[in-house]
């Protein structure tokens, strides 16, 4: 097992410590959840130690008392900042989810260039639509309004939070409807998607992946290519489950810094990790800078 | 040995990471001056029914 996977692991075993939650069917409620996750951890998980920062958006937002929320979006922001979509990658327990999927055994489908590239806009539509417009406009008669994402998408809800309180709790199984019907159809639909499609999710839907995403090209955590080194040879975009041209833009918003092209990289072009400089940092080849 | 930065971010946008990373810290303060964290506590610690499918 690799240094990915028992990271991964870790912070979803870390994030979704209450087995006595899994045992009773109840959900934890102590102080921690004061303090939201990293990733995308749905808060009503029989486990989950923290809040989800999608799910404590658009409920702050949706009260009568905030419009927006500096907690939350200073909250996201320093993770990004920090990170970026190094948080997708490593962090994430519906990533982990989708990247166990993808070993299933069956025929992988990249997907089309184009395609990819007006699909990848979709999760910016959905952050800025389901997370923050419709909480924040359209509202109830006493001004509070539901979280959007979280009630028609969020697949995380339906199956850390849905599928297991349902199984626990008589009371809950008798309140199901269509709604829970067609998340169970959203969830089933990314879990087939996922066995297919490197993290469909991540890469088309997430609101919280789009928002890391801003922060890719600025964020501390870094990948930088050494031009003296990197002979164009194109062995990172073939890799690269994402189609990034990663010796062109290795900082790509879509990136989620899983570091395979770093492994795979014949001359050790490709470097990670935090950079603190504010000046520019990346070796640049003799030829580049006309030398 | 020269040093450029292959993503095109520039020497001022150098800047513009630590600018956010204060920035941050400054919400998060205001958010918890604003008793936010109040909001975000009282939702995560009852089951969240829209969140699970029930509504």
């Amino acid at each position: 097992m690799d240094k990915r996977r028992i990271t991964q692991i870790i912070a979803a075993i870390t994030t979704n410590a209450n087995i006595n939650g899994f045992l009773k069917g109840t959900i934890y409620k102590g102080n921690t959840k004061k303090i939201c996750v990293p990733g995308l951890n749905c808060y009503s998980c029989p486990g989950a130690m923290g809040s989800c920062p999608i799910g404590s958006l658009q409920a702050a937002i949706g009260t009568v008392k905030y419009d927006f929320s500096f907690y939350i979006v200073g909250l996201m922001s320093l993770f990004g900042v920090i990170f970026g979509r190094f948080i997708c990658g490593w962090l994430c327990p519906f990533g982990l989810i989708q990247d166990l999927l993808h070993k299933i055994h069956s025929k992988k489908i990249k997907v089309n260039e184009k395609v990819n590239n007006v699909l990848k806009y979709l999760k910016y539509v959905i952050l800025a639509l389901f997370v923050i417009l419709l909480p924040m406009f359209l509202v109830n008669e006493f001004g509070i309004s539901p979280p959007y994402f979280c009630e028609y998408i969020c697949p995380a809800g339906t199956l850390e939070g849905g599928i297991p309180l349902v199984l626990m709790n008589a009371s809950l199984r008798g309140s199901l409807g269509y709604l829970f019907g067609w998340k169970i159809i959203v969830l089933s639909s990314i879990v087939v998607a996922s066995i297919f499609i490197y993290r469909p999710f991540c890469r088309y839907l997430c609101p919280l992946g789009a928002f890391y995403a801003l922060f890719n090209k600025m964020s501390f955590y870094k990948y930088e290519v050494d031009k003296n080194k990197c002979t164009n040879c194109g062995a990172c975009v073939h890799k690269c489950k994402i189609n990034i041209e990663v010796y062109k833009n290795p900082n790509s918003a879509e990136c989620i810094r899983c570091g395979e092209c770093v492994k795979i990289c014949p001359a050790k072009a490709i470097k990670k990790g935090f950079n603190f400089r504010t000046s520019c940092s990346a070796r640049h080849s003799k030829k580049d800078v006309g030398a | 040995m020269k040093f450029v930065d292959t993503s095109k971010v520039s020497k001022s946008q150098g800047f513009i990471k630590y600018g956010v990373l204060i920035m941050s810290v400054f919400f998060i303060s205001v958010g918890i001056y604003r008793n936010e964290v109040k909001i975000v506590l009282q939702k995560a610690i009852n089951i969240c029914l829209e969140c699970i499918g029930i509504g």
